[in-house]
């Protein structure tokens, strides 16, 4: 009985694990397809279709644009979390419940409904499409995420620290920048990383939200027009490659704290 | 909480303030504009109840809000019933020292974007794709299937995505358990199948409802994956409100369907929490 669930098991997880890397693992092999179409019989292992991604302006540039978008909106995103977190975690406020609640509303609201109300909100006020625009709904979905992983590591064990530091006279921005900001950094990086991840990634709001400059998603996006390619094949392996680069940084940075 | 007198007074306000500020700023009040937009016309900009009530008149939206809940429905039941046996294997079959290198590689490719992993599925489903050339090159059949552009493919997309993230909930909440459980129920004399039954389904049930009610939300409001790869043939919602904006710059149009997806994803929601807390007690 013992052995037939094993072997069963071993079967049914060998299956699973067959169907999640499937497309993987075909999009990543026929990247190094050496002729014009990424379907069988695989022809490499070239790396035209690498050339040709690095050297497309478009490509390359909507690469740069991802990453700004990624880097400076996680930024923001962290910083605000941050210190409201910390406002929340020290500080009796009235209906702070309430407001906790409001921050972390947006977690429960899909990308394109957010995408959308920005879009109707900028058209109403003037504001035109742009890389700013899709950056401020970035922020959007990434603040209540950074908000929910940086408070929910405020300990009361940190408070300690941070009252002795008031009690030798430190200004209340020396005890934020000096102590809380160092004491935190595992939470805040872990939040910083998982925002890039999820604005490198993201489609419909930077769809929505630009024109002419876009990021990679949306430049990819506007590629498969063209059909089945190689060259998608190679740009979406290395979007596919940065973004477990993140996540694996993300997992660092958590797995940094638990021995503290 | 230590803070006494008034600079002690405004500083938990102002360091709370941007946050709450960006909140209302880019996420309430887009929404409440979201809101009168739906209730102005695109024609003449005067007050209208019309873009709601031509989703109930015209049967092609309301077709998309069904085929959206058939599909939604379809991803949720078959991504359990795949994840649940998948998560309980990590959980119990492997060994202690290897299952957080097992759950990260089953989640590897949850981290592509939705537009990269879709176009994969297209690759694999294609004409001439991976398993039409397997099936013909194997003889089990002569013409190549359509497997691209369908319902199926959508749901297969949707699935490929969402039993990553249940196995992660799921595994989550095996690991929970206490194993006193499962030694009292043995100490009782109920077998591997009784105890998984009677013990270890139950308790992890309301798991599985989040993560079933996670995969409701965002299933039914992901545009890429039904766009790729189900194509035009039939719409889903997400589709529906994007051809709006798209072709005929019908912001109105588009705020009140995506007003009308987000009552029904609200409605699921307390559909949902009255279930657990039934659950529950």
């Amino acid at each position: 009985m013992h052995r037939i669930v094993r072997i069963a098991s071993w079967i049914y997880a060998l299956a699973v694990y067959g169907f999640i890397f499937l497309p993987v693992v075909v999009l990543v092999l026929f990247s190094l397809q050496s002729t014009s179409f990424p379907i069988p019989p695989f022809t490499g292992p070239s790396l035209r279709w690498y050339e040709a991604v690095l050297s497309d302006r478009r490509l390359t540039s909507a690469l740069v644009n991802s990453l700004s978008v990624a880097v400076l909106s996680s930024a923001t995103a962290v910083t605000l979390s941050f210190l409201s977190a910390w406002g929340f975690a020290r500080f009796v406020l009235p209906g702070s419940g309430l407001l906790r609640g409001l921050i972390t509303l947006p977690l429960t609201v899909s990308y394109l409904i957010i995408g959308m109300g920005l879009l109707v909100l900028f058209n109403w006020a003037g504001v035109p499409k742009s890389l700013l625009a899709a950056g401020i709904g970035h922020v959007v979905i990434n603040l209540p995420l950074c908000f929910a992983i940086i408070y929910s590591q405020m300990g009361d064990h940190q408070i300690n620290i941070e009252r002795a530091a008031r009690d030798l006279g430190a200004p209340e921005w020396k005890v934020l920048l000096l102590i809380s900001v160092p004491v935190m950094a595992p939470a805040i990086f872990a939040g910083f990383f998982l925002s890039m991840t999820f604005s490198w990634d993201e489609f419909v709001i930077s769809f929505l939200l630009t024109r002419f400059d876009t990021t990679l998603p949306v430049e990819i996006w506007n590629l498969l027009r063209s059909g089945l390619n190689p060259k998608t094949n190679a740009v979406g392996s290395l979007v596919f490659a940065v973004s477990i680069v993140l996540v694996v940084f993300f997992e660092l940075t958590l797995l940094r704290r638990k021995p503290a | 909480m230590n803070s006494t007198g008034n600079s002690g007074r405004a500083l938990p306000w102002a360091l709370v303030t941007p946050a709450l500020g960006w909140t209302l700023l880019f996420f309430v009040l887009p929404f409440v504009a979201m809101g009168f937009s739906s209730l102005t016309s695109h024609e003449n900009g005067g007050f209208t109840l019309a873009n709601y009530s031509q989703f109930f008149s015209n049967p092609s939206y309301w077709q998309a809000m069904v085929n959206s809940l058939q599909v939604t429905a379809i991803v949720t039941v078959v991504s359990v019933l795949l994840a649940y046996p998948f998560a309980w294997i990590l959980a119990e079959q492997v060994p202690e020292r290897w299952q957080r290198l097992a759950l990260m590689l089953a989640v590897l490719p949850f981290w592509t974007s939705y537009v990269v992993r879709s176009y994969s599925w297209l690759l694999v489903l294609a004409q001439n794709g991976v398993i039409n050339r397997a099936l013909t090159g194997s003889g089990l059949i002569s013409e190549p299937l359509q497997l691209a552009n369908t319902r199926l493919a959508t749901v297969t997309g949707f699935v490929h995505f969402f039993v990553m993230l249940l196995t992660l909930t799921i595994f989550a909440n095996l690991k929970q358990l206490s194993p006193s459980y499962r030694k009292a129920a043995a100490d009782l004399g109920a077998g591997p199948v009784r105890t998984f039954l009677h013990v270890i389904l139950p308790l992890t049930l309301p798991g599985i409802m989040v993560g079933a009610f996670l995969t409701f939300v965002l299933c039914i409001g992901d545009y890429i994956t039904p766009q790729i790869l189900g194509g035009n043939n039939e719409l889903l919602m997400p589709q529906l409100v994007m051809m709006q904006i798209g072709r005929r710059g019908d912001f109105p149009l588009a705020s009140a369907l995506s007003i009308i997806l987000m009552a029904v994803v609200t409605i699921a929601y307390l559909a949902c929490a009255r279930w657990l807390k039934i659950e529950r007690a």
